[in-house]
């Protein structure tokens, strides 16, 4: 076996929303640089788990957390942690791609700019860098200073990729990424995810189930607030233990 | 654009070339062993086995694993479905190695037996040519699915008939031997089921050059399956 080593742990995390509970009970390990997928039906509590990951969960009024998530052994619920750092290390992509309103180049400059970096020739790398890591840079080098909003969707989430990784994150988190885009776009979006898990621990939401199976090395399923199965990729799409698991991947659901 | 699935689809490819060239080796010493009269090189065909077998099993788990987990469409899932079948031809290929080789130690326990007997046999040359053209049929199927060499597989199949009338003519003067000679029988059968097993090899290789103009051309030519025209087909349903 490959060496691995545990980036994130969960251990009996609850979450409620109001006084519905939306988690119950989730004791999970996320592998370092590799690719975890969260599958389930609409309502399992995938994307409440991907957000507890980072907490962005605390901005939704009325949401209650039990239980601890660490990472790298710290658990990111304990009192003193600072919730903007977190999101340094732990990106976010999201379903629909958001760019700024500016330039392909202030874009991916945001991050570091907010973060204090002033010299130019810094960010002027810290761009090239990320643009190139999200396999965006051969098709905008040559117009930075085009705006953001006016590339494709493909390439405006290839972007919003990019500006993830300007902040130099460890973990990152995305929430059906391709789910809006052709299945070129998507394609290279895939493609992407293979290559960042070499420098990056990536956990991905997504209702793709084929595209769950070609992009993760691991893949959880959830029903209800509920894991109910978490394996190999492989396990998982040729042999799944439970019952629940095979009628969800196979679509005999309900 | 670049696809790491291609990485996946080429280490398979690799994997079954690996196992190509050993089950191609094995016929081949298993020919020689029965030639030479060599038990060594018998035994070491039939303790090798497990080695095309332990391929076997490792290239079905890769094919239901990129089955499972990229749902191949178009030349990807026909290279997919002909190396699974690929993959069970060179291993039954190993076994007809194994099946000569215990062949040629039998006949190595009989006294009369020696290399010099083929020079005696009337039917040593028949023999010799099943073994050659069995064996380049084998090396051509395998290259052509290295190269992926439509042209190359489609000759293989036409040699097929060869080998089949070959192994008649050897049965057919087998038994003739059989009958004028009791001291011979049990020479005879081995030999019998010597060249019914490299008919079976030149099957499982003319298998092999189908499925690769199947990946190439994706036409099915089983059976002589393109030969027959689409109204032909239906009148033979019909009747």
């Amino acid at each position: 076996m490959e060496n691995k080593n545990t980036k994130i742990i969960t251990k009996q995390l609850n979450l409620f929303y109001g006084s519905k509970q939306a988690l119950k009970n989730i004791s999970l390990g996320i592998f370092e640089h590799k690719v975890t997928a969260l599958i389930g039906p609409s309502g399992c509590g995938k994307s409440t788990f991907l957000r507890s990951l980072n907490r962005m969960n605390d901005l939704i009024e009325n949401t209650r957390t039990e239980g601890t998530v660490e990472i790298d052994n710290v658990n990111i619920y304990q009192n003193g942690i600072d919730v903007v750092e977190l999101r340094k290390k732990v990106g976010m992509i999201f379903q629909k791609s958001n760019p700024f309103p500016k330039s392909i180049y202030e874009n991916v400059a945001y991050g570091p700019r907010i973060n204090g970096v002033k010299d130019k020739d810094i960010l002027e790398e810290t761009v090239e860098r990320s643009l190139k890591q999200s396999a965006l840079w051969d098709e905008v080098k040559d117009d930075l200073k085009k705006s953001g909003l006016a590339l494709s969707g493909g390439q405006q989430q290839r972007l919003c990729i990019a500006r993830a990784l300007a902040v130099n994150p460890e973990i990152l988190l995305m929430d059906e990424p391709a789910s809006a885009l052709d299945p070129i776009a998507t394609a290279k979006i895939e493609e992407l995810i293979y290559e960042l898990k070499e420098n990056y621990t990536i956990v991905i939401v997504t209702h793709n189930m084929q595209q769950a199976a070609r992009v993760s090395d691991y893949t959880a399923f959830f029903y209800i607030g509920e894991l109910i199965e978490y394996d190999l990729t492989k396990t998982i799409f040729t042999m799944p233990k439970k019952k629940q698991t095979e009628d969800y991947i196979t679509g005999r659901f309900g | 654009m670049q696809r790491h699935f291609d990485q996946e689809l080429q280490e398979l490819k690799s994997t079954l070339i690996k196992m190509g060239s050993l089950a191609e080796q094995s016929i081949e010493k298993a020919i020689q062993s029965l030639l030479l009269q060599d038990k060594e090189l018998a035994l070491l065909v039939i303790n090798d086995d497990f080695r095309i077998n332990n391929f076997e099993i490792e290239i079905d788990t890769a094919i239901v694993d990129l089955l499972a987990l990229q749902q191949p469409v178009a030349s990807d899932l026909r290279f997919i479905l002909a190396a699974a079948k690929i993959n069970s031809d060179l291993e039954r290929i190993g076994d007809h190695a194994v099946n000569i080789a215990q062949s040629s130690l039998k006949l190595s326990e009989q006294t009369s037996f020696s290399p010099s007997t083929w020079e005696t046999l009337p039917l040593g040359d028949e023999l010799r040519r099943i073994t050659h053209i069995t064996k380049q049929m084998l090396t051509d199927a395998i290259n052509s699915f290295i190269h992926l060499d439509a042209m190359l597989g489609e000759n293989v199949l036409l040699v097929d008939d060869v080998v089949d009338s070959l192994n008649k003519q050897i049965i057919s003067d087998l038994i003739n031997v059989m009958k004028n000679n009791s001291q011979f029988i049990d020479q005879s059968l081995e030999l019998i089921r010597v060249s019914r097993n490299l008919e079976r090899v030149a099957d499982l290789a003319t298998n092999i050059a189908e499925d690769v103009v199947f990946i190439t051309k994706a036409k099915n030519v089983k059976h002589h399956a393109t030969d027959i025209s689409d109204g032909e087909k239906k009148m033979n349903i019909e009747k």
